[in-house]
């Protein structure tokens, strides 16, 4: 069977856990199978993986679905309990996937730290710009003037560039992708999931229920077509004026 | 559960006890408290440590990191703070090891959403507190013995707990290692709840030639977080695909977050292995309690439970029939013991630093039970207790109001 392919990842799968609790239109999903993809592709060893995870949507990627050891912990401290568990055994291929919320915000102390220790995990962000488990609240990473449940009058703070924080914390494998952009998405988990060190991969993803409906995008079609238009790779950046650039997010490898 | 269960597991639980060579010498040494503890948990089989420095606490952490870097597969990390502590204190466990982490009462607030955690996954580990003068920063230095209730209480929901407080250097040594192994006997996390008193007094203690370890019970063909009283613990990467989850789970780990009875059925099965295994944790130990009837019985526990032997010894020599019945175990609280010498007893006092957390506990089985308390950050003496012991004598009210004794 080829590798990598929806018939290929099945075998992943936790028996009785789909279909996947994700609202219609989720990007979760997407990243959901895209990590699957890169595990194939790359011929892991599954029962050597352990997928740690916090509280939110992003949380439930790999908890319950994944079939291997998967830890889902309090919110915003699975990179701490991931440093745990690889500093004790370092033969597991630890990996965290959690929200914008849970990595960057609560957690996002412990994720720095990580970064500057190059603990040996990887962690993925699964970046809707929202808390959306708890219905819609603004997170570090929603941009400037986006409307949510708590900023009613559009978002009067700056968001993070989560990249480039991580980037500059030390960690040596940085990317950011989207899921619209599952090829090079799958590339780089497989890169960062071979990466000796700590590497970190921002991952856009859709929340049409409760980004997009208040921000005049409220279909699942319409967030992957804004994730197409809006994200410029790094080499088109380079050739992009700075007007040209605003409202634009930066897509590629930025550490690695 | 049924009869036969109960057997096979009553089996298992002696089959998972061994000996091994204690690490240091056996022999005296002369330590202090918190390097004691630190030395308990690398007797033990300790084998990893996160930690933040804080004081009086710090030094189990440098000693530990001093002492893991002789010795392979320990494994030492300084966190960015407490929270990280604990997180990956139990990220360790769920990877096999006997995690470890110490602090104060700044930490230990930090730390306890993460000990509800443990508490839900059933994830052994020990957390020392060595109790400063709080509330907030207060006073880093000094003794207090104002955690008690937070070491029951602190983590939201409704749980059990086990906590041990030991009052000598000796004893620090000894119940990190008895800890450890309820911890692993329970998969429950273990608060060892010191105070700066005994974390920073020196004093002689001996390295007996065997350390009792409890291995932990790790058949992955039953379900990890159900039908065995206290389920079998793989670890992680050995093939059990684990399902771990803080959100209320079935037996497999599958998230159970509207059903009423998984909810019910876990937090019954949480508390009650604690609660049907009590005579097994709970330590006391009774000085001077021979005869039946009491004048006076002291209840204490830690740094304050020397002075109430001291004082003890100072109303023996006047003739007066005192006992002290002294706690090791704190929670669950040994109230049979509690009850059984406190009803015989005449007056009853509970000397502690604070302002009557233990004493409340202690008067529900034995109402007419009084407090002593000092919350200045200092020691309470054998003299003042001795005083409290006679004036309580002297009281023709056989419940002397708590206040009265409050005005020192
Ligand atoms: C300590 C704590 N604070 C708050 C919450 C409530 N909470 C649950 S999920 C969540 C936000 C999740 O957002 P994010 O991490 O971005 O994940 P998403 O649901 O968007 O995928 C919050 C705040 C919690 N569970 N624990
Ligand atoms: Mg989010």
């Amino acid at each position: 069977m080829k590798r990598g392919t929806t018939a290929s990842i099945v075998k992943y799968i936790r028996p009785r856990t789909f279909p996947t609790p994700f609202c219609a239109g989720c990007g979760h999903g997407i990243l959901l199978g895209a990590i699957l993809r890169a595990i194939d592709e790359l011929e892991l060893d599954f029962s050597q993986m352990l997928f740690v995870s916090g509280i939110g949507c992003a949380g439930w990627i790999p908890s319950p679905h994944y079939n291997t050891d998967t830890l889902h912990v309090t919110h915003g401290r699975p990179v701490a309990f991931a440093t745990g568990a690889k500093l004790f055994n370092p033969q597991l291929n630890v990996v965290v996937i959690g929200g914008d919320g849970d990595i960057a915000s609560i957690g996002g102390n412990h994720l720095i730290h990580a970064a500057r220790r190059n603990v040996d995990i990887t962690v993925i962000c699964a970046n809707n710009l929202i808390y959306g488990m708890t219905g819609g609240q603004v997170t570090p990473t929603t941009p400037r003037g986006a409307h949510t449940r708590t900023t009613p009058a559009g978002n009067p703070e700056s968001p993070f560039d989560l990249a480039r924080l991580v980037a500059a914390a030390g960690a040596t494998y940085v990317a950011r992708y989207s899921v619209w952009h599952v090829r090079p998405l799958i590339a780089s988990i497989k890169k960062a999931l071979q990466h000796t060190g700590f590497s970190f991969i921002e991952v856009l993803s859709t929340c049409p229920t409760q980004y997009g409906r208040r921000n005049e995008n409220p279909t699942p079609v319409g967030m992957l077509r804004a994730l197409k238009e809006n994200c410029v790779t790094m080499e088109r950046a380079k050739t992009m004026s700075l007007e040209e650039l605003t409202g634009k997010t930066i897509i590629g490898e930025f550490v690695g | 559960m049924d009869q036969a269960l109960k057997e096979q597991e009553g089996l298992l639980e002696r089959r998972q006890w061994t000996k091994v060579p204690s690490l240091l010498r056996p022999g005296r040494y002369f330590m202090q408290g918190d390097e004691a503890c630190a030395e308990g948990a690398i007797a033990a089989g300790c084998n990893y440590y996160a930690g933040y420095p804080i004081t009086p606490a710090s030094e189990i952490m440098e000693h530990i990191c001093r002492r893991f870097a002789q010795l392979p597969g320990r494994v030492f990390i300084q966190m960015e703070d407490e929270i990280g502590s604990i997180a990956s204190v139990l990220g360790a466990s769920w990877a096999g090891a006997r995690a470890m982490t110490a602090t104060s009462g700044p930490g230990f607030s930090l730390m306890l959403e993460n000990i509800g955690y443990a508490i839900i996954t059933e994830t052994p580990c020990v957390v020392v507190d060595v109790q400063r003068a709080g509330p907030g920063t207060g006073q880093a230095t000094r003794p207090a013995q104002g955690d008690v209730m937070q070491a029951r209480w602190g983590a939201h929901g409704d749980y059990e707990i086990i906590v041990l407080s030991p009052w000598s250097v000796q004893e620090a040594y000894d119940e990190a290692i008895r800890a450890f192994n309820l911890a692993d006997r329970f998969r429950v996390p273990v608060i060892l709840l010191m105070d700066e008193g005994v974390g920073h007094l020196r004093e002689n203690m001996a390295v007996p030639a065997e350390t009792p370890i409890y291995q932990r019970w790790k058949d992955p063909s039953r379900p990890p977080f159900g039908e065995a009283e206290v389920p079998p613990m793989p670890a992680f990467g050995e093939g059990a695909k684990l399902l771990v989850t803080g959100s209320t789970h079935d037996a497999w780990g599958y998230r159970r977050t509207s059903s009423p009875q998984a909810q019910q059925q876990l937090v019954e099965r949480l508390a009650n292995k604690i609660l049907n295994h009590r005579e097994e944790i709970q330590r006391t130990h009774r000085h001077y309690c021979d005869e039946s009837n009491l004048d006076v019985l002291l209840v204490a526990y830690g740094f304050t439970a020397r002075s109430a032997l001291g004082a003890v010894r100072l109303a023996r020599e006047a003739g007066i029939r005192a006992g002290l019945l002294r706690l090791t175990t704190l929670w669950p609280f040994p109230e049979d013991a509690v009850r059984e010498l406190g009803a015989q007893a005449y007056r009853v006092i509970v000397p502690e630093m604070n302002r009557g957390q233990m004493l409340r506990e202690v008067q529900r089985v034995v109402p007419h039970a009084i407090g002593y308390h000092r919350t200045d950050g200092e020691v309470i003496t054998a003299p003042e207790i001795w005083a409290a012991m006679q004036r309580a004598l002297r009281s023709d009210k056989k419940h002397v109001l708590e206040g009265k004794e409050q005005e020192r």
